[in-house]
Protein backbone atom coordinates (compact mmCIF):
# COMPACT_ATOMS: atom_id res chain seq x y z
CA UNK A 1 0.00 0.00 0.00
CA UNK A 2 1.16 3.53 -0.84
CA UNK A 3 0.29 5.98 1.92
CA UNK A 4 -0.28 9.64 1.12
CA UNK A 5 0.19 11.97 4.11
CA UNK A 6 -0.57 15.70 4.03
CA UNK A 7 -0.38 16.43 7.75
CA UNK A 8 -3.19 18.01 9.72
CA UNK A 9 -2.50 21.74 9.74
CA UNK A 10 -3.47 22.97 6.28
CA UNK A 11 -5.03 21.49 3.13
CA UNK A 12 -2.64 20.42 0.38
CA UNK A 13 -4.85 20.07 -2.71
CA UNK A 14 -1.96 20.24 -5.17
CA UNK A 15 -0.45 17.02 -3.80
CA UNK A 16 -3.78 15.21 -3.34
CA UNK A 17 -4.86 15.97 -6.92
CA UNK A 18 -1.43 15.04 -8.33
CA UNK A 19 -1.55 11.65 -6.62
CA UNK A 20 -5.14 11.20 -7.81
CA UNK A 21 -4.11 12.01 -11.37
CA UNK A 22 -1.29 9.46 -11.16
CA UNK A 23 -3.61 6.88 -9.56
CA UNK A 24 -5.96 7.20 -12.57
CA UNK A 25 -3.17 6.06 -14.88
CA UNK A 26 -1.98 3.22 -12.65
CA UNK A 27 -3.76 -0.02 -11.99
CA UNK A 28 -1.27 -1.93 -9.89
CA UNK A 29 -0.99 0.53 -7.00
CA UNK A 30 -3.09 0.38 -3.85
CA UNK A 31 -3.20 3.91 -2.39
CA UNK A 32 -4.63 5.30 0.83
CA UNK A 33 -4.66 9.02 1.56
CA UNK A 34 -4.73 11.11 4.71
CA UNK A 35 -5.93 14.38 3.19
CA UNK A 36 -6.97 16.59 6.18
CA UNK A 37 -9.31 19.39 5.11
CA UNK A 38 -8.47 19.22 1.39
CA UNK A 39 -11.20 20.59 -0.86
CA UNK A 40 -10.08 18.32 -3.70
CA UNK A 41 -11.76 14.93 -3.30
CA UNK A 42 -9.78 11.96 -4.65
CA UNK A 43 -11.68 9.81 -7.16
CA UNK A 44 -9.14 7.06 -7.59
CA UNK A 45 -8.16 6.05 -4.06
CA UNK A 46 -9.62 5.68 -0.58
CA UNK A 47 -8.94 8.35 1.96
CA UNK A 48 -9.58 9.61 5.44
CA UNK A 49 -9.31 13.24 6.50
CA UNK A 50 -7.79 12.67 9.92
CA UNK A 51 -6.53 9.42 11.43
CA UNK A 52 -6.08 8.75 15.16
CA UNK A 53 -2.41 8.33 16.18
CA UNK A 54 -2.75 4.59 16.88
CA UNK A 55 -4.43 3.76 13.58
CA UNK A 56 -2.05 6.09 11.76
CA UNK A 57 0.91 4.06 13.09
CA UNK A 58 -0.72 0.85 11.81
CA UNK A 59 -1.22 2.35 8.35
CA UNK A 60 2.33 3.62 8.38
CA UNK A 61 3.74 0.19 9.26
CA UNK A 62 1.68 -1.47 6.53
CA UNK A 63 2.79 0.98 3.82
CA UNK A 64 5.47 0.10 1.28
CA UNK A 65 5.96 3.72 0.22
CA UNK A 66 5.07 7.10 1.74
CA UNK A 67 4.21 10.18 -0.34
CA UNK A 68 4.07 13.26 1.87
CA UNK A 69 4.40 16.97 2.38
CA UNK A 70 7.83 17.86 3.80
CA UNK A 71 6.54 17.85 7.38
CA UNK A 72 9.09 16.76 9.96
CA UNK A 73 6.64 14.50 11.83
CA UNK A 74 5.98 12.38 8.77
CA UNK A 75 9.64 12.35 7.75
CA UNK A 76 10.80 11.28 11.22
CA UNK A 77 8.17 8.55 11.31
CA UNK A 78 9.30 7.26 7.90
CA UNK A 79 12.89 7.17 9.14
CA UNK A 80 11.89 5.43 12.36
CA UNK A 81 9.98 2.71 10.49
CA UNK A 82 12.57 2.66 7.69
CA UNK A 83 9.99 3.41 4.97
CA UNK A 84 10.91 4.86 1.61
CA UNK A 85 9.49 8.38 1.45
CA UNK A 86 8.91 10.85 -1.37
CA UNK A 87 8.50 14.41 -0.12
CA UNK A 88 6.72 17.16 -2.05
CA UNK A 89 7.17 20.45 -0.18
CA UNK A 90 4.34 22.90 0.35
CA UNK A 91 4.90 26.28 -1.29
CA UNK A 92 4.18 29.72 0.07
CA UNK A 93 3.21 31.08 -3.36
CA UNK A 94 0.17 28.74 -3.41
CA UNK A 95 -0.64 29.58 0.24
CA UNK A 96 0.01 25.97 1.24
CA UNK A 97 2.08 27.19 4.17
CA UNK A 98 3.27 30.52 5.59
CA UNK A 99 6.82 30.35 4.29
CA UNK A 100 9.03 28.12 2.17
CA UNK A 101 10.74 26.24 5.03
CA UNK A 102 9.46 22.91 3.63
CA UNK A 103 11.53 23.46 0.48
CA UNK A 104 14.68 23.92 2.58
CA UNK A 105 13.81 20.85 4.69
CA UNK A 106 13.22 18.71 1.59
CA UNK A 107 16.45 19.85 -0.10
CA UNK A 108 18.65 19.35 2.96
CA UNK A 109 17.23 15.97 3.95
CA UNK A 110 17.21 14.93 0.27
CA UNK A 111 20.92 15.73 0.04
CA UNK A 112 21.61 13.69 3.15
CA UNK A 113 19.75 10.74 1.59
CA UNK A 114 16.94 10.62 4.16
CA UNK A 115 14.16 11.36 1.65
CA UNK A 116 13.54 11.50 -2.11
CA UNK A 117 12.67 15.13 -2.77
CA UNK A 118 10.47 16.26 -5.67
CA UNK A 119 9.24 19.78 -6.34
CA UNK A 120 6.48 19.52 -8.93
CA UNK A 121 3.94 17.12 -10.42
CA UNK A 122 6.20 16.06 -13.29
CA UNK A 123 9.02 15.06 -10.93
CA UNK A 124 6.53 13.26 -8.69
CA UNK A 125 5.09 11.21 -11.58
CA UNK A 126 8.59 10.31 -12.75
CA UNK A 127 9.61 9.01 -9.34
CA UNK A 128 6.27 7.21 -8.83
CA UNK A 129 6.64 5.44 -12.16
CA UNK A 130 10.05 4.21 -10.99
CA UNK A 131 9.04 3.75 -7.39
CA UNK A 132 11.13 0.61 -6.93
CA UNK A 133 14.14 2.98 -7.13
CA UNK A 134 13.06 4.80 -3.96
CA UNK A 135 14.88 3.09 -1.13
CA UNK A 136 14.42 3.65 2.59
CA UNK A 137 17.23 5.40 4.46
CA UNK A 138 18.95 3.22 7.08
CA UNK A 139 16.63 3.17 10.10
CA UNK A 140 17.27 5.74 12.80
CA UNK A 141 17.33 4.85 16.49
CA UNK A 142 14.47 5.62 18.88
CA UNK A 143 16.15 8.71 20.35
CA UNK A 144 18.18 11.81 19.56
CA UNK A 145 21.97 11.79 19.17
CA UNK A 146 23.98 10.93 22.30
CA UNK A 147 25.73 14.30 22.26
CA UNK A 148 22.42 16.20 22.35
CA UNK A 149 20.96 13.94 25.06
CA UNK A 150 24.10 14.27 27.18
CA UNK A 151 24.25 18.04 26.77
CA UNK A 152 20.65 18.41 27.96
CA UNK A 153 21.34 16.00 30.85
CA UNK A 154 24.34 18.07 31.92
CA UNK A 155 22.31 21.25 31.72
CA UNK A 156 19.58 19.68 33.89
CA UNK A 157 22.22 18.50 36.37
CA UNK A 158 23.45 22.10 36.67
CA UNK A 159 19.85 23.16 37.40
CA UNK A 160 19.60 20.53 40.15
CA UNK A 161 22.59 21.95 42.02
CA UNK A 162 20.99 25.36 42.17
CA UNK A 163 17.58 24.22 43.36
CA UNK B 1 20.13 14.37 44.28
CA UNK B 2 16.74 16.00 44.11
CA UNK B 3 14.54 15.35 41.11
CA UNK B 4 13.57 18.22 38.88
CA UNK B 5 10.04 18.95 37.85
CA UNK B 6 10.31 19.39 34.08
CA UNK B 7 7.56 20.76 31.90
CA UNK B 8 8.04 19.38 28.37
CA UNK B 9 5.90 21.14 25.80
CA UNK B 10 5.43 20.88 22.03
CA UNK B 11 2.66 21.29 19.50
CA UNK B 12 1.40 18.19 17.70
CA UNK B 13 3.12 16.52 14.75
CA UNK B 14 6.83 16.96 14.11
CA UNK B 15 7.47 19.10 17.18
CA UNK B 16 5.99 16.45 19.48
CA UNK B 17 7.88 13.59 17.81
CA UNK B 18 11.13 15.52 18.27
CA UNK B 19 10.31 16.09 21.95
CA UNK B 20 9.69 12.34 22.38
CA UNK B 21 13.14 11.65 20.93
CA UNK B 22 14.72 13.68 23.76
CA UNK B 23 13.14 11.45 26.43
CA UNK B 24 16.38 9.69 27.52
CA UNK B 25 17.67 13.09 28.67
CA UNK B 26 14.97 13.19 31.37
CA UNK B 27 15.59 9.88 33.16
CA UNK B 28 14.71 10.05 36.86
CA UNK B 29 13.05 13.44 36.57
CA UNK B 30 9.40 14.27 37.17
CA UNK B 31 7.77 15.10 33.83
CA UNK B 32 4.72 17.12 32.91
CA UNK B 33 3.77 16.95 29.24
CA UNK B 34 1.82 19.64 27.44
CA UNK B 35 0.72 19.45 23.80
CA UNK B 36 -2.15 20.37 21.49
CA UNK B 37 -3.40 16.84 20.71
CA UNK B 38 -5.28 14.90 23.43
CA UNK B 39 -4.54 11.69 21.51
CA UNK B 40 -0.89 11.74 22.62
CA UNK B 41 -1.76 11.00 26.24
CA UNK B 42 -1.14 7.25 25.95
CA UNK B 43 2.33 7.83 24.47
CA UNK B 44 3.49 9.27 27.79
CA UNK B 45 1.49 7.08 30.15
CA UNK B 46 2.58 7.32 33.76
CA UNK B 47 3.39 11.01 33.42
CA UNK B 48 1.21 14.03 33.96
CA UNK B 49 -0.36 15.19 30.69
CA UNK B 50 -2.22 18.33 29.68
CA UNK B 51 -3.55 19.51 26.34
CA UNK B 52 -3.99 23.14 25.34
CA UNK B 53 -5.71 24.85 22.38
CA UNK B 54 -3.90 24.80 19.09
CA UNK B 55 -2.90 28.15 17.64
CA UNK B 56 -0.30 29.44 15.25
CA UNK B 57 1.45 32.79 15.40
CA UNK B 58 -1.09 34.10 12.89
CA UNK B 59 -4.22 33.49 14.97
CA UNK B 60 -3.96 36.30 17.52
CA UNK B 61 -7.02 35.55 19.67
CA UNK B 62 -6.49 31.81 19.79
CA UNK B 63 -2.85 32.50 20.58
CA UNK B 64 -3.76 34.63 23.59
CA UNK B 65 -6.20 31.96 24.83
CA UNK B 66 -3.52 29.29 24.47
CA UNK B 67 -0.99 31.54 26.20
CA UNK B 68 -3.26 31.75 29.24
CA UNK B 69 -3.89 27.99 29.22
CA UNK B 70 -0.13 27.40 29.25
CA UNK B 71 0.28 30.04 31.96
CA UNK B 72 -2.35 28.35 34.13
CA UNK B 73 -0.45 25.05 33.97
CA UNK B 74 2.81 26.86 34.75
CA UNK B 75 1.32 28.47 37.88
CA UNK B 76 -0.46 25.29 38.96
CA UNK B 77 2.53 22.98 38.50
CA UNK B 78 5.40 25.34 39.22
CA UNK B 79 8.02 23.37 37.22
CA UNK B 80 11.77 23.89 37.76
CA UNK B 81 12.71 23.70 34.08
CA UNK B 82 10.81 24.10 30.80
CA UNK B 83 11.89 22.37 27.61
CA UNK B 84 10.30 22.85 24.20
CA UNK B 85 10.86 21.74 20.62
CA UNK B 86 8.35 24.38 19.40
CA UNK B 87 6.27 25.89 18.20
CA UNK B 88 3.81 28.54 19.51
CA UNK B 89 2.80 26.73 22.76
CA UNK B 90 6.48 26.16 23.55
CA UNK B 91 7.26 29.82 22.97
CA UNK B 92 4.47 30.75 25.39
CA UNK B 93 5.92 28.46 28.06
CA UNK B 94 9.41 29.92 27.51
CA UNK B 95 8.04 33.44 28.03
CA UNK B 96 6.18 32.34 31.17
CA UNK B 97 9.40 30.72 32.38
CA UNK B 98 11.19 34.05 31.90
CA UNK B 99 8.49 35.91 33.81
CA UNK B 100 8.57 33.33 36.62
CA UNK B 101 12.41 33.18 36.60
CA UNK B 102 12.59 29.52 35.68
CA UNK B 103 15.27 27.82 33.59
CA UNK B 104 14.25 26.95 30.05
CA UNK B 105 15.56 25.11 27.00
CA UNK B 106 14.52 25.75 23.40
CA UNK B 107 15.44 23.09 20.83
CA UNK B 108 14.63 24.49 17.40
CA UNK B 109 13.01 22.00 15.00
CA UNK B 110 15.27 20.15 12.57
CA UNK B 111 12.87 21.41 9.88
CA UNK B 112 14.42 24.86 10.14
CA UNK B 113 17.45 24.61 7.90
CA UNK B 114 17.84 28.09 6.40
CA UNK B 115 17.29 30.01 9.61
CA UNK B 116 16.01 29.45 13.12
CA UNK B 117 12.18 29.51 13.20
CA UNK B 118 10.33 32.73 14.02
CA UNK B 119 9.24 31.25 17.38
CA UNK B 120 12.84 30.19 17.98
CA UNK B 121 14.14 33.68 17.26
CA UNK B 122 11.72 35.13 19.82
CA UNK B 123 12.46 32.35 22.32
CA UNK B 124 16.16 33.19 22.04
CA UNK B 125 15.55 36.39 24.03
CA UNK B 126 13.83 34.56 26.89
CA UNK B 127 15.30 31.06 27.24
CA UNK B 128 18.32 29.91 29.26
CA UNK B 129 19.61 27.48 26.65
CA UNK B 130 19.02 27.89 22.90
CA UNK B 131 19.81 24.98 20.57
CA UNK B 132 19.60 24.53 16.80
CA UNK B 133 19.88 21.19 14.98
CA UNK B 134 21.96 22.60 12.13
CA UNK B 135 25.60 23.42 12.77
CA UNK B 136 25.62 26.33 10.32
CA UNK B 137 22.87 28.10 12.30
CA UNK B 138 24.82 28.11 15.58
CA UNK B 139 26.58 31.36 16.53
CA UNK B 140 28.17 29.62 19.55
CA UNK B 141 27.36 32.63 21.70
CA UNK B 142 23.63 32.31 22.28
CA UNK B 143 22.62 29.57 19.85
CA UNK B 144 24.47 26.26 20.02
CA UNK B 145 24.58 23.07 17.99
CA UNK B 146 25.01 19.94 20.11
CA UNK B 147 23.49 17.26 17.91
CA UNK B 148 20.14 16.41 16.33
CA UNK B 149 17.06 14.34 17.10
CA UNK B 150 18.10 11.93 14.34
CA UNK B 151 20.64 9.25 15.16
Amino acid sequence: MILLVTGTQEPFDRLVSAVDEWAATTHDADIFGQIANASYIPKNFNYSRFIEPGEFNEKFKAASLIIAHAGMGTILQALQFSKPIIVFPRLFKFHETRNDHQVATARSLGKLGYVRDVYNETELFEVLNNRSSVHPAPPIGPAASETLIQFIRDFLASCEKQT
Amino acid sequence: MSNLKILAIASSGGHWIQLMRLMPAFTNQQLIFVTTNKGYRQQVEGNEFYSVSDATRWQKLKLIKMGFEVGKIMFMKNPDVIISTGAAPGLMAIIWAWILRKKSIWVDSIANVDRVSMSGRIAKKFCTLHLTQWEHLADNKITFFKGTVIK
